[in-house]
């Protein structure tokens, strides 16, 4: 049997399918479209049935690609999704507007059982729902009264679902009811002006009312949530909030991971036999999949806020009061979040994405959300800022390293607003942008939905983008390992040789060994190779190197640059790093490094992807190569002409 | 009288009158503005928009866009009256 799971938003339908299934879900496809399918099983005395938690709308006639797949799937009963049974979820407190898609789902011949929720709320209210009444409008429907979130009505819902009437003909609620196309616009308006007017005359018997109506708790606090200046007051130190918990709390368990990491690898290399295999283990695939499970506190963290303030109702205020800022660049109130989430981290961030039902707005939204710069590009940033610009202070009050940092940021902002404003012109679609947002009532956020937001987060990014990240560690790993015939092996050998006739220490002798086998490798030769593309910007090839190297993820550029040069990564501090860069000369004789060569390799990073793992979850959230490559392509443009008038200003 | 929905300011109570043409008519109408529906503006976004109004139970909020397409009836004399 399946079970489909449908009702308007906010109803708590992921209430009743997390009390349903708990654990026993996973998400899919539905195929063809960039819809997720949530799927999951609930046993009902010993059977086991599948039941499919279908995106919310308010008609089975659809204006989003979200909403089109309940239309696609209960227009067509050959459709392999076709349910047996439909559990409609409805909101007790408004009751009117929820019957219209139960009674059109009833229409089609599906047998149903609804489960009016949120019981205690409407009581709350004063509402009173007579469901005996109810039934006899909707004989072969089965009705529950629920509350998802106290866990009430499991047992009824099961045995309700199991005795649903399957043999389904019946009379419709609403006389010669007919599914209209989705582009019959007149049938659809035709059809619900009739149900409401047959629903109004139902809600007047069935529905009383016993409390008067006051102005609400909700609308008195929507009005300093949403207020010109408390507003935008409130939501900064949230956002604040958020951040210093990301950066504060994710940096422990983040270093953790990353020490284990290294630990267990050279726990490996010092049990295997010496070999390629012990690298592969060691050094291509630990470490490959160290860098995917470095992310998951992040994404944990950053979930638990967001579902938090989701939950809570207050996420819909954000949309609210962002919607008419955000409107001229082509995003959307919703694609606050996701931005600021950039900052921490672009993965975790993209994925936030998912709540923007506007096709076209989420896309521009995942496209830019790699341009604010994120934690990793903070050990880049660092580094170059020491090694290049002067710590003065102007004014006697701004740090000159500070406002360039500052400056960082802002470009990248900057970037991300100016593009999207671009890909607005750019992007056709037939979906016209609007916004229809309900702002729920306020609720105490539900612990076990929140848990499961996140539980669901980490497996889809580890297991999805997870398979991304590793295959592209190995490959980078072996770019970096192997080099055209014996050219590695003949260098490593000359060092070693020369090494015996020099008082270098054995740990010196194994960086030098380090360096002049990276630089031997594929990865080097390609570094070599790509010199000429580079120059301009005022890069060598060992920079090309470290660019090539650091497209695994930005902070490896620092690790790169540390193994060419030869000197021990001391964790963080690289002050010997530095020195060894400020002496680095090019063949003419001049510094590497200057402030317009700094300069520039900082716009680039400010710019350009380098990050397999956001590449990876693009591609999973718009489900193809597409457009990750186009976004790849335009960062890597746009970093190009950055870096290279910076450097042509400053040279 | 007649107004736009986008002109109504918060505080007021109107009741729905038609709605415009277009491929949002339906959906408005699914989400509980129909003709003779009673509705109350909220509030608005600070930049005045969005709005969010009181559809008799629950509060929608939508883009000034949304609410010129929606013609309602001021009941008697409003305080707008001039």
């Amino acid at each position: 049997m399946k079970i489909a799971l449908l009702g308007n938003p906010n109803t708590g339908k992921s209430s009743i399918f997390n009390l349903l299934t708990g654990m026993r879900q996973h998400v899919g496809n539905f195929p063809g479209v960039t819809v997720d399918k949530k799927e999951g099983t609930v046993k009902i005395k010993g059977e086991t049935y599948s039941i499919i938690d279908f995106p919310g709308t308010y008609s089975v006639y659809p204006r989003s690609k979200d909403e089109q797949v309940v239309y696609d799937v209960l227009s067509n009963s050959a459709h392999k999704d076709y349910p047996s049974v439909a559990l409609v979820v409805a909101d007790a407190t408004n009751i009117e507007r929820n019957l219209l898609l139960f009674s059109q789902i009833y229409d089609l011949n599906i047998p149903c059982v609804l489960a009016l929720n949120m019981r205690d709320l409407a009581k709350g209210k004063g509402i009173e729902i007579d469901i005996t009444a109810l039934e006899v409008a909707f004989p072969a429907a089965k009705i529950v009264e629920t509350n998802a979130r106290a866990g009430f009505g499991k047992d009824r819902l099961l045995n309700a679902l199991e005795t649903a009437d399957r043999k389904s003909v019946h009379a419709p609620f609403l006389p010669n009811a007919k599914l209209a196309a989705v582009e019959d616009y007149k049938a659809q308006e035709a059809e619900a002006a009739a149900r409401f007017e047959h629903i109004q005359l139902l809600v007047q018997k069935i529905k009383k009312v016993t409390l008067p109506k006051k102005q609400s708790f909700d609308t008195k606090l929507d009005r300093i949530l949403v207020h010109p200046i408390f507003g935008y007051v409130i939501f900064s130190a949230i956002l604040l909030i958020i951040f210093q918990f990301i950066f504060a709390v994710a940096t422990i368990p983040m270093d953790l991971i990353d020490g284990s990491f290294s630990k267990f690898s050279a726990y490996i290399s010092s049990l295997l036999p010496q070999g390629i295999l012990s690298d592969l283990i060691a050094q291509g695939i630990i470490p490959g999949i160290g860098g995917v499970v470095v992310f998951v506190p992040q994404i944990a963290l950053l979930f638990f806020f967001i579902s938090l303030l989701e939950e809570s109702g207050y996420l819909a205020r954000v949309v609210f009061i962002m919607d008419r800022i955000m409107r001229p660049l082509g995003l959307n109130g919703k694609s606050v979040v996701p931005l600021m989430s950039s900052v921490a981290c672009a993965i975790p961030g993209v994925m936030a994405t998912r709540t923007i039902s506007d096709w076209k707005e989420r896309l521009i939204t995942i496209l830019v959300a790699p341009l604010m710069s994120c934690s990793a590009r903070i050990p880049v940033y660092t580094l170059l800022i020491a090694l290049v610009i002067p710590n003065k202070t102007l004014f006697h009050f701004f740090n000159l390293q500070g406002l360039v940092l500052f400056g960082l940021y802002a470009l990248g902002l900057f970037a991300a607003l100016l593009i999207a404003f671009i890909l607005k012109q750019t992007i056709k679609t037939k979906e016209k942008g609007y916004l229809l947002l309900e702002l729920p009532s306020f609720k105490p956020p539900q612990w076990k939905n929140v848990g499961m937001v996140v539980w669901e987060k980490l497996r889809v990014f580890v297991t999805d983008a997870g398979k991304v990240i590793l295959a592209i560690s190995i490959i980078l790993w072996a770019m970096a390992t192997f080099g055209p015939s014996n050219q590695m092996q003949l260098a490593e050998k000359n060092v070693r040789q020369s090494a015996k006739h020099s008082t270098l220490s054995k740990a010196e002798t194994e960086q030098k060994v380090a360096a002049i086998r990276l630089e031997n490798s594929y990865i080097g030769i390609l570094g070599k190779t790509i010199e000429p593309v580079i120059r301009p910007l005022g890069y060598d090839w060992k920079i090309g190197i470290s660019l090539i190297t650091s497209f695994a993820a930005r902070e490896v550029f620092v690790g790169s640059l540390a193994t060419i040069y030869a000197v021990q990564d001391d964790g963080g501090e690289n002050k010997r790093l530095i020195d060894r860069l400020r002496e680095d000369k090019r063949a003419d004789g001049k510094p590497t490094y200057t402030l317009a060569s700094g300069v520039s390799l900082m716009i680039f990073y400010v710019f350009a992807m380098q990050c397999m793992a956001t590449l990876a979850v693009v591609k999973r959230e718009t489900k193809s190569w597409k457009w990750p490559l186009i976004q790849i392509g335009f960062m890597a443009a746009l970093a190009y002409t950055g870096a290279w008038i910076a450097y042509t200003l400053l040279a | 009288m007649q107004k736009l929905l986008s002109t109504i300011r918060p505080g007021q109570h109107v009741t729905v009158a038609s709605i415009q043409d277009s491929f949002l008519k339906p959906k408005l109408m699914e989400m509980g503005l129909v003709i003779g529906k009673e509705i109350e503006v909220l509030f608005c976004a600070p930049l005045g928009d969005p709005i969010a109004i009181d559809v008799q139970g629950y509060v929608l909020s939508l883009r000034l866009e949304e609410a010129a397409l929606i013609q309602v009836n001021v009941a008697g004399q409003s305080k707008d009256f001039s």
